[in-house]
């Protein structure tokens, strides 16, 4: 098991958003957490990546049977953890590049490797970008600065491939795209699927899931999943909505 | 979410200083305190005409009838000037000849320091850099001074200048910054002891960086030196300046004279990385920093360009500033100036336009930590006779924490109509959401710290000469270690 997590609860100032969330990831996997807006699932993709500003009252997520509860946000994402944002934040004067070559570094340092050399890195870099469709100028430019939201979502992937994660969440990466960009960003997703590796999709649409298919899909409905299924709860969630769910719960 | 990000900043801010060591070296020190004895002691040390020991004494008598400025937004202790040693030389043993005599504590302390006097270590391919070391009240050491002579440059300390180029040194000093200007430029015209002095004949540009090193080594001592840079017609060169002393409980003071004269189509570079010992976290001890730099573009066309990395002292007193006498002429500021802990910045400049479409840029980036207080300040002035001039100034302050403040100071007088002055200025936080996303690819808060404070000084950055931007950068992340939020 890469992930589980059981019955977790977190809240953000005094006020709980995940109310009892349970769930299990296993290496290989694409999952899909789907479910309205305010729901908690951005929090979910928060509270694991370790985001300090949320307070885990109780449960706990297993990481490759770590507890995560023990780890800080550096050292998760050292450990393979992924967080694609649905808002990227601008870094202002920082290159993508220079951006990039820190962390990769600083997650070989906590290997106890060496730094990549600059031109292995450089290579890297144009292989990487080579799978997300990215022109060579926009690594030159600063972090996130003046991005369109197809940039900022290309950007968030580009780094997911340098980084080689073996859990990768991304949370809305479809918000705010165009058919060409969502369809470019899918298929680098794709391209990094592989079976010792796996994936958390966050996302409100099921048009997402037509190119990345999952293995499971999950409605997260008031800070439980209260549905689970395969692939085709997906289409009779685009069907019927969520008032559909929410009836079921009432 | 405020309180931990907070914390994180305390972490990194926290950082030592690096050059606190003190080099144990036989020292010749002036009787303690102040007095025309002790202007007089300094002269005829270093064997002065009688005309540099009158400028002295003028200088000196002129102080006696002046005041501390207090505008500035600056809490300073009342300095004891009886209780400060006005000139400390390591004691030579023989006039020197060559590397090999210079006090091998001495060579040891520079190494230590990452400066090399070894005109050898040059890097083939490379253009080096010339160094004038200045340790106390005079220069030690002075590298390149042959090779440069035959370019017809003159770089040397400013006490050979006095020797060697008594008329130059006559026609120049006290041309930008008369002795009457300010309190401590009056100060520093009575005691001042050493410095580097240049000079690029027409039609030169400099083959090299030229650079001189400031070292405070000894302690209740004060070191006051001055800068002369000349360039004729069409010269260029480019200077930077360094600076660090050693760790004490009790302030220093260090109050400082830079001059640059830049005749028709000249151009000078001045890049400084001020790295005094700032105090412990606890705002005790640290160099007390008080500099009066200004430069005169007098032809048309000249250009002259400060830029500045200020991360070091208790206190900092400082204004770079261009008069745009010329025609057409260009004057630059560009600065990137940290405090943490209890240390205060009031830094600036002044651009004063006086010549026909003359031109200046002012960039300010102010980073404050901890419980400091960073204040920019700085005055525009374009005269009725500067005609078409402009002048472009931004002025950005970053807050790290809660418990730091950023001043904006500034002051605009524009007596013609066909002038354009711009001002913009903001102010912004290190965000939870950078740090965040920083930390979420692995980057530790402090080198996230050091990255996103390093992106938001680049403009500044980018000017520097090669050999220092890297020396900077580092120097920024390092005076924020232990601050983030």
């Amino acid at each position: 098991m890469l992930l589980s997590i059981r019955n977790l609860h977190a809240s953000i100032h005094g006020k709980e958003i995940l109310k009892g969330v349970s769930l299990d990831v296993n290496k290989g996997e694409v999952h899909a957490i789907m479910g309205p807006n305010g729901t908690g699932k951005s929090t979910l993709a928060s509270v694991i990546a370790g985001r300090e500003v949320f307070d885990v009252t109780s449960g706990e997520i297993l990481y490759q049977g770590r507890d995560l509860g023990k780890l800080s946000i550096e050292d998760r994402a050292r450990e393979g953890i992924f967080l694609g944002f649905q808002y990227p934040v601008e870094i202002p004067g920082v290159s993508i590049t220079n951006f990039m070559r820190t962390a990769v570094n600083e997650v070989r340092k906590y290997k106890g490797l060496d730094p990549l050399p600059g031109g292995e890195f450089l290579r890297l870099m144009e292989e990487k970008k080579k799978l997300v469709e990215i022109t060579s100028n926009l690594t030159n430019r600063s972090v996130n600065e003046g991005f369109s939201g197809g940039e900022k979502k290309k950007n968030e992937i580009f780094q997911m491939a340098m980084l080689e994660p073996t859990l990768a969440i991304l949370d809305e990466t479809d918000s705010g795209l165009d058919i060409d960009a969502l369809r470019i960003v899918a298929n680098g997703v794709n391209k990094l699927r592989r079976p010792d590796n796996a994936f958390l999709v966050i996302t409100h649409y099921q048009r997402l899931l037509d190119y990345i298919v999952p293995d499971f899909v999950h409605v997260l409905f008031e800070g439980k999943i209260v549905k689970s299924g395969g692939k085709e709860l997906a289409f009779e969630l685009e069907e019927k909505g969520y008032d559909w769910i929410k009836k079921e719960q009432v | 979410m405020e309180s931990e990000a907070n914390k994180i900043l305390d972490e990194v801010t926290q950082g030592d200083y690096k050059y606190g060591f003190v080099t144990d070296i036989d020292t010749e020190f002036a009787p303690i305190g102040l007095s025309e004895d002790t202007v007089r002691y300094i002269s005829l040390k270093k064997n002065e005409p009688e005309f540099l020991l009158e400028f002295r004494l003028k200088a000196y008598r002129h102080w006696l009838t002046m005041t501390r400025p207090k505008w500035a937004h600056l809490d300073i202790e009342p300095i004891d000037f009886q209780k400060i040693i006005f000139y400390a030389a390591p004691k030579k043993k023989k006039e020197l000849t060559s590397l090999d005599e210079v006090d091998p504590e001495l060579l040891a302390t520079f190494n230590k320091l990452g400066i090399s006097l070894d005109e050898q270590k040059k890097l083939a391919g490379v253009a080096g850099v010339a160094v004038d070391a200045v340790i106390d009240s005079v220069s030690v050491k002075t590298t390149f001074s042959e090779t440069l002579s035959k370019h017809g440059i003159i770089f040397c300390s400013f006490s050979e200048a006095v020797q060697n180029h008594p008329e130059l040194v006559r026609q120049y000093m006290g041309s930008v910054v008369p002795y009457t200007d300010n309190y401590f430029a009056a100060l520093n015209s009575a005691v001042f002891s050493d410095g580097s002095f240049c000079f690029i004949p027409k039609g030169v540009r400099c083959p090299m960086e030229l650079s001189t090193y400031f070292r405070i080594n000894a302690a209740n001592t004060g070191q006051f030196e001055r800068t002369l840079i000349v360039a004729e017609e069409g010269a260029y060169v480019s200077y930077m300046e360094g600076c660090t002393a050693p760790q004490r409980d009790e302030n220093q003071l260090h109050a400082a004279i830079v001059e640059i004269v830049a005749m028709k189509d000249a151009e000078v570079k001045y890049s400084t990385v001020q790295n005094w010992y700032p105090g412990d976290k606890n705002g005790l001890g640290g160099i007390y920093n008080f500099v009066t730099k200004r430069g005169i573009c007098k032809g048309s066309n000249s250009k002259i360009s400060w830029t500045q990395v200020e991360t070091g002292s208790a206190i900092t007193w400082k204004y770079p500033s261009c008069i745009l006498l010329g025609d057409n002429s260009v004057g630059e500021f560009y600065s990137v100036a940290v405090t943490n802990n209890h240390q205060q910045a009031d830094t600036g400049t002044k651009m004063m336009h006086l010549g026909k479409n003359t031109r200046s840029t002012i960039i300010s980036k102010g980073i404050s930590a901890g419980k400091s207080n960073n204040s920019y300040r700085g005055l525009v002035r374009i005269s009725k006779n500067a005609l078409n001039s402009r002048n472009y100034s931004q002025c950005d302050s970053l807050l790290l924490g809660a418990g730091c403040g950023a001043h904006t100071y500034p002051y605009i007088q524009v007596d013609n109509k066909s002038s354009i002055v711009e001002h913009e200025a903001t102010t912004s936080k290190i965000s939870e959401d950078q740090l965040f996303y920083c930390q979420q690819r692995g980057i530790s808060a402090e080198s996230a710290i050091g990255l996103i404070v390093n992106g938001y000084a680049r403009e500044v950055l980018k000017q520097l000469p090669m050999e220092f931007a890297v020396e900077a950068q580092k120097l920024l992340s390092i005076s924020l270690e232990g601050s983030v939020g």
